[in-house]
């Protein structure tokens, strides 16, 4: 949507009112330039710690199969010979042949021994060395305030869930497609009535309005129809994508896995599968070639079921790549084994790479950005290394 | 400008009631703090001690859970796990149950301005729990650390939110261990220091980030905290063998050398009456109550209160009220929403009866889940520095659309009946009315819709 058919439509909403708001000086629709890079990025956060271990299975390591049995109930499906995929990402394997899936094994980020979600997720969306810090903001804003140009619609933080890796002072638009603004007509009117004494309310109402419209625009949102809340961001990111938007972060819950492993956990790909899947099917084909999609989580976890079909907090875990920028294909990293001398702490997945580092080298990929900004400032301290080669 | 009573209401306190009279002046304000607390009597929330018993019985079950999955007895698994689950899920519906009492306190409250203080140092104490039963007892931690110590010494109040085990807790004090404590010498390697508490102190509760501190006054107060921290069963206490010993130097002043909590106590009073933590207080007292870049008149005068009294916090207060700055009437804040919601509650006179029966689903309906989409989510900030003062923050896109749709949406599914939208008018907003909200109220299909309006309006929302 440009910037002057919002204005027009919601002037025409507003003709009811009168020509008040026509000649008021107070709507001012967002100005929509053009993004500073064409390049697509959208970061996944998987919530609860994501078991690596299983959804990408190191079936080639002779110490694996030792140390799962309840988890494992099922086959998947075999990557490269030494991996094999987990069962319920069979509907991922053709982005797979494609090269349009990928992996990074055995990654975390700085963050050991307490294991707390929370501590975890906090310094996973930080980006920080460690957890009190005086950094507020999360590494994503950072990237922005880095590079001149961008726009209110150049990042996107979308869904219910607190998206602390976008917080920061460069502009990110928040929008959950589920405050859709579904009021009568009227009462849509009056509301713009009654702010219009108010410059700041009234053009974030105007702005509201034009991005509801845009998420009804899409379909498959009405009212009684029950899409669920994944397929809901997954289609709103893709058509942001679509226009001006180059970046867009959301969260997927669920990873929690403490116990009956072989459901829970496969309760948690489904949607994973489902919103790469409309990533893919929502984006225009030149978008998606240009697209860099990264998922990951706090913490892996342990090597070693529990006691009741589940595992526990971990260290070393899997990041999720695809779309048509990544090269895919590929189980990247350094693995470690799974040896009980090769553990972390005796427990976990060994880390070999910095998830930090994998970003970094993405977003560079992405944006443009300088390798010292990205140590210096979007993560600041971070050694990146040598470039993993994870895109085209 | 000058004290005018509904224009208190609205800037000091949760806005205009129907069944409330407003506060009379601002020594009746004052007084408010000072008095009974009748919204605890009223509507009492559990404190810490009581919360503490749900940790232990979490302690409790967990052990014996370890225990039995050790030994491989599925039915004390089982067992415990169930037990276990009801621990949780009871403290999940007392969290709910709190912030429904926590709004019937603010719909029915005489001293607002208390209500809205006990807010103000709540969150600039922010704590939360990062595990367990933990996670739910912020509440019982505001009601403990922080309310009752609202109208006395800003020291008091310092010593008690950071001694409190959820503050201990949420900035990691509970495993900072002096490198030369007995306890470390005894595990090398295993135990160090943890500066988070440390150093938020000085940053967000005294000094201030632009404070006169260095990293090495950071570092001081660090070791100087080691041994300050709690045990589920126990509740805060001084371990001897976590505290690093000899003196500690910070800011020029020296305590110690032998640790415990009198150089403990003694540096947060030394803390809390710094002229810097005046500045700051001063400062944070104005953004939130008056306008997000505050006269420099109104947070001097303010400051200079706090010098002179040594920190009490009713001086304080009373140099804000006293100040014609703090009724000007341009730049008005936003009210954030915990406060716009808590707002809407009184100005509609929400009764408790049938409110206090929903359960943790109806709550999460009702208000968790419209709080997070304005950008709120319940008790859960993003850091120890609490929630943003400024408008940007809460006037969002997304922000206002979700206040809008709960202003429409919510109000009619908890009161019953909804009241006439032309009295509610003039209940919500006062003698002055402006006249498109007038209009709206007036010309809205439906009821539900014209209350929706009325608290969608700008002169609702801005205080």
């Amino acid at each position: 949507m440009t910037a002057a058919l919002s204005r027009r439509s919601f002037l025409s909403r507003s003709a009811f009112i009168g020509c008040s708001l026509a000649a008021s000086p107070l709507l001012t629709p967002v100005s929509f330039a053009a993004a500073p890079w064409e390049n697509r990025l959208v970061v996944i956060i998987l919530r609860g710690g994501m078991d690596g271990l299983d959804v990408v299975r190191p079936v080639g390591d002779p110490s694996f199969a030792a140390l799962r049995s309840r988890t494992m109930a099922e086959t998947g499906f075999d990557l490269d010979g030494q991996f094999q995929l987990h069962p319920a990402l069979g509907d991922l394997m053709p982005l797979w042949q494609a090269g349009e899936l990928g992996f990074v094994h055995a990654v975390s980020t700085p963050y050991r021994d307490k294991r707390s979600h929370f501590d975890g997720q906090d310094l996973l969306e930080a980006g920080t060395e460690n957890l009190g810090s005086q950094i507020r903001d999360g590494w994503l804003n950072r990237m922005l305030q880095q590079i001149p140009g961008v726009q209110a619609d150049t990042a996107y933080a979308i869904g219910h869930s607190d998206m602390k890796l976008l917080s920061g002072s460069a502009p990110v638009a928040n929008w959950a497609p589920e405050s859709d603004l579904r009021l009568s007509p009227q009462a849509l009117r009056l509301a713009e009535l009654v702010m219009e004494s108010d410059p700041q309310m009234h053009a974030a109402l105007a702005e509201a309005m034009s991005l509801a419209e845009a998420g009804r625009a899409l379909g498959g949102l009405e009212r009684g129809e029950r899409t669920p809340p994944h397929l809901q961001i997954a289609r709103y990111a893709a058509d942001r994508l679509n226009r001006d938007a180059r970046i867009a972060a959301f969260s997927l819950n669920g990873w929690d896995t403490h116990r009956a492993q072989a459901q829970t956990l496969t309760r948690a790909l489904g949607p994973l599968s489902e919103t790469l899947l409309a990533l893919k099917s929502g984006t225009k084909q030149e978008v998606w070639q240009r697209t860099a999609i990264i998922a990951m989580t706090e913490f892996g976890r342990t090597a070693r079921e529990n006691g009741t079909g589940g595992t526990d907090h971990g260290t070393g875990g899997l990041m999720v790549l695809a779309g048509g920028a990544i090269r895919g294909r590929v189980v990247h990293g350094d693995w470690p084994g799974v040896g009980a001398d090769a553990l972390y702490d005796g427990r976990d997945l060994m880390p070999t790479r910095d998830v930090r580092a994998q970003a970094a080298w993405i977003m560079r990929g992405i944006t443009g950005i300088d390798t010292s900004l990205l140590e210096r400032h979007v993560f600041p301290g971070l050694d990146m290394g040598s470039d993993p080669n994870l895109l085209f | 400008m000058t004290f005018s009573a509904e224009f208190a209401e609205k800037r000091f306190g949760y806005g205009l009631s129907p069944v409330i009279k407003p506060v009379a002046s601002i020594d009746a304000m004052l007084r408010g703090i000072s008095a009974t607390d009748q919204m605890a009597q009223s509507f009492p929330i559990e404190n810490f001690e009581t919360f503490r018993l749900r940790m232990m019985a979490a302690t409790a079950a967990r052990k014996a859970r370890r225990q039995a999955q050790d030994t491989g007895n599925e039915d004390a698994i089982k067992r415990f796990t169930k037990q276990r689950n009801v621990i949780n899920r009871e403290a999940r519906q007392a969290k709910a149950d709190w912030l429904l009492r926590t709004l019937l306190r603010r719909t029915y409250t005489e001293q607002a301005f208390f209500e809205r203080l006990a807010d103000f140092w709540g969150d600039h104490f922010t704590a939360q729990g990062k595990a367990g039963v933990m996670r739910r007892g912020t509440s019982p931690y505001l009601e403990t650390a922080i309310r009752p110590h609202v109208g006395g010494r800003f020291a008091d109040m310092l010593f008690a939110a950071i001694t409190n085990p959820l503050m201990l807790h949420y900035l990691d004090h509970d495993r900072s261990i002096g490198p030369q404590s007995v306890r470390a010498i005894k595990n090398q390697g295993k135990f160090g220091l943890n500066e988070n508490l440390a150093r938020e102190v000085i940053e967000l509760h005294t000094l201030g980030v632009d404070g006169p501190y260095t990293q090495a006054d950071v570092q001081q107060l660090a070791e100087l905290l080691t041994g300050l921290t709690y045990q589920v069963e126990k509740g805060t206490r001084f371990r001897k063998d976590f505290a690093e010993p000899g003196a500690e130097t910070i800011l020029g002043q020296t305590y110690g050398p032998n640790p415990g909590m009198g150089p403990i106590r003694q540096v947060l009073d030394d803390l809390a009456t710094h002229p810097a933590t005046a500045r700051h207080i001063a400062r944070k007292l104005a953004v939130h109550f008056v306008t997000d870049v505050p006269p420099t008149a109104l947070v001097s005068h303010i400051e200079q209160a706090f010098i002179q009294s040594d920190g009490d916090l009713m001086a304080s207060y009373a140099a804000m009220l006293e100040h014609p700055a703090a009724w000007q009437t341009d730049a008005l804040n936003i009210r954030p929403p915990l406060e716009f919601v808590s707002a809407a509650m009184r100005a509609l006179a929400i009764k408790p009866e049938p409110l206090l029966r929903h359960g943790e689903k109806e709550v999460a309906a009702l208000f968790y889940g419209p709080m997070a989409l304005m950008g709120q989510r319940f008790q859960q900030p993003n850091g120890p520095d609490g929630w943003p003062e400024e408008d940007e923050a809460w006037v969002t896109p997304q922000g206002i659309a979700a206040r809008v749709e709960w202003a429409m949406g919510v109000p009619r599914k908890i009161a019953s009946p909804l009241p006439d939208p032309r009295e509610f008018v003039a209940h919500a907003l006062g003698a002055t009315v402006p006249g498109e909200v007038a209009f709206a109220a007036a010309a809205a299909e439906s009821r539900h819709e014209a209350i929706g309006l009325v608290l969608s309006s700008p002169a609702f929302q801005r205080r």
